[in-house]
């Protein structure tokens, strides 16, 4: 049973004060996410990832389509106790302590007693806000109330947790904390689906990711299996100061750094390059395939989409 | 009372003591019952009169600008300030949302009138130096005070389940005060004739009857309260504030929180 399951999800809100006109936020959205995983959902600002995510949290309501989470609809109270969920920018009461916040959270969720009150200390622990529990939020600075907002989301222990831009307003440190936490929730047996606009946090996190621009889903899978397909150049590294003439003409880049020619070339020139060299009795140091970035497959993503919707108009 | 109702409501209620404009108003409270006592002071034989008229329009008036200060932004502040997805995401229902929120707010109304309540009977202590039993009295008015703040909570919550504070303030206040004299909203309608009559009918039954809820003047003078005029009230509130807040659920639940 997949932990998240997104059957033709759409929303289409009406804008417009006298003539109301309809504008697509989300297409029909099919996606399935598995239990364990931790599941990247990316695009950039206003692609639909936060839409998506307040639909899966029935704040609000689709126009179309269904989602279930751990097999049951995502308006069901019994699939609310077992989820946790951090908003976008997350902003707190902040009459209330981080304790205090905490205690609430907890008995909407159903817990309460002894069990809460040691919940609560694990949680702050682990944020790393022990210290100020009983300070106001008000007096919180954003990395720290982002922090708070974590604490709220797995204080009750729940199977899934939902992040929306967890990593906004933190520094390297708050970043890379928060990294290691999702890391540590996954080997907990967690599912963790988090949006995000930051490449390099889904790649080094990501089990899978989802791509999503302007309301359309773009490509699910393997950050590895996305990336492959995207470039497929090489790089080759000789000993010299030339590139031979033959070969000229395919590279791509080209650095020269005192006997050593670096050149980035297409995947298919790689056997004429390579038989270049040789004519030249250049030394071959190396050939290695050039990995693509998560970055560099997004950006490839959405020119293509830009382009697409470009010739359509 | 279910665990999350009880929780929103501390919570509203919480919210309320930490917030340095109901001190504010406590304190315009007190400073209005020592006008009482001055009032009371410089009026010859009508100290009492005097004490509990204005006393008491000082709990009313001052519970009244609580009650919509607050509950216009009950709903539409935990909106505007994205508090209320991390409430919903958990096992809560909304209407729960809505009543906790309405539980809350009548608390505090509750608490704070109690407090200027002990205000009023301190200042009429003060003026009469002893109790008489007529004085039992403006403990009904009080009640009847109390049923109105109940009433215009529900109207706040409904209000601030759909429309922005500034207008939620405007739709509450408007009816407050249609209502205090829907009275004589009736009494025009009998008098009128054609379209007018019907509308002026409407509106006197649609707008909450805050004329039948203020015996503060009857009470002073040491007039007592029908036992059948309390009974009245009692589920005129109940029913107008129950179908105040199942309107503002049933908005509530459709809504989108964009």
């Amino acid at each position: 049973m997949p932990a998240v399951e997104i059957l033709g999800l759409e929303k289409t809100y009406s804008v417009g004060f006298w003539r109301k006109r309809p504008k697509c936020a989300l297409k029909p959205l099919h996606l399935s996410v598995e239990e364990g995983e931790i599941f990247g959902f990316l695009g950039p600002n206003g692609a639909g990832k936060t839409t998506t995510l307040k639909m899966l949290m029935g704040l609000v309501f689709p126009t179309g389509g269904s989602a279930r989470i751990l097999g049951l609809d995502v308006n069901d109270p019994q699939v609310k106790a077992q989820i946790g969920f951090l908003p976008e920018q997350p902003y707190f009461y902040d009459y209330l302590t981080a304790h205090e916040l905490l205690d609430y959270y907890g008995r909407l969720s159903g817990v309460s007693g002894k069990g809460l009150s040691s919940r609560m200390d694990k949680v702050l622990e682990r944020v790393g806000l022990r210290d100020v529990k009983g300070v106001q939020l008000r007096k919180f600075s954003k990395g720290m109330l982002q922090r708070v907002g974590i604490a709220q989301a797995i204080l009750h222990e729940p199977k899934i947790v939902f992040f929306d831009e967890p990593m906004s307003g933190l520094d390297p440190m708050g970043r890379r904390e928060v990294r290691d936490l999702m890391e540590q929730l996954k080997q907990e047996g967690k599912t963790v689906f988090f949006s995000t606009h930051i490449l390099s946090d889904a790649e080094a996190l990501c089990d899978r990711v989802a791509v999503i621009h302007q309301g359309e889903l773009r490509a699910v899978g393997a950050v590895a299996d996305l990336t492959a397909g995207v470039q497929g150049k090489i790089e080759l590294v000789w000993q010299g100061t030339t590139v031979p003439a033959s070969i000229k003409a395919m590279v791509v880049e080209c650095h020269v750094t005192g006997d050593t020619v670096r050149a980035v070339l297409a995947e298919e020139s790689q056997d004429l390059a390579v038989d270049a060299l040789r004519r030249e009795h250049l030394h071959l140091v190396s050939l290695v395939p050039v990995r693509t970035t998560l970055e560099q497959y997004f950006v490839e993503k959405l020119k293509r989409a830009e382009q697409s919707a470009g010739s359509m108009a | 009372m279910n665990q999350r109702i009880t929780c929103i409501a501390s919570n509203t209620f919480r919210e309320a003591v930490r917030d340095r404009v109901l001190y504010n108003l406590i304190a315009f409270a007190v400073l209005l019952s020592g006008a009482a006592i001055l009032v009371g002071q410089i009026s010859i034989d009508i100290e009492k009169l005097v004490v509990i008229n204005l006393g008491l329009t000082a709990v009313s008036l001052f519970g009244i600008i609580i009650a919509i200060f607050i509950g216009i932004g009950l709903v539409s502040k935990e909106i505007e300030k994205r508090t209320l997805y991390t409430v919903l995401s958990r096992p809560v229902r909304r209407w729960e949302f809505i009543v906790g929120k309405f539980f809350g707010l009548a608390g505090t109304l509750v608490v704070n009138a109690f407090f200027m309540a002990i205000g009023v009977f301190a200042a009429l202590l003060y003026v009469a130096h002893k109790f008489q039993k007529p004085d039992g009295w403006v403990l009904v008015a009080l009640y009847f005070i109390i049923l109105q703040f109940l009433i215009i909570c529900s109207l706040a919550l409904l209000f601030s389940s759909f429309s922005s504070p500034l207008l939620s303030a405007v739709f509450a206040f408007s009816l407050f005060v249609i209502g205090t004299f829907s009275e004589d909203l009736r009494n025009f309608a009998a008098l009128a004739n054609g379209p007018t009559k019907w509308l002026a009918t409407a509106v006197a039954y649609i707008v909450p009857n805050f004329s039948a809820l203020n015996v503060i003047s009857s009470v002073a003078h040491g007039q007592p309260v029908s036992g059948q005029l309390i009974l009245y009230n009692t589920i005129y509130a109940l029913l107008y504030t129950s179908t105040a807040l199942c309107g503002a659920v049933l908005i509530f639940q459709r809504r989108n929180l964009k």
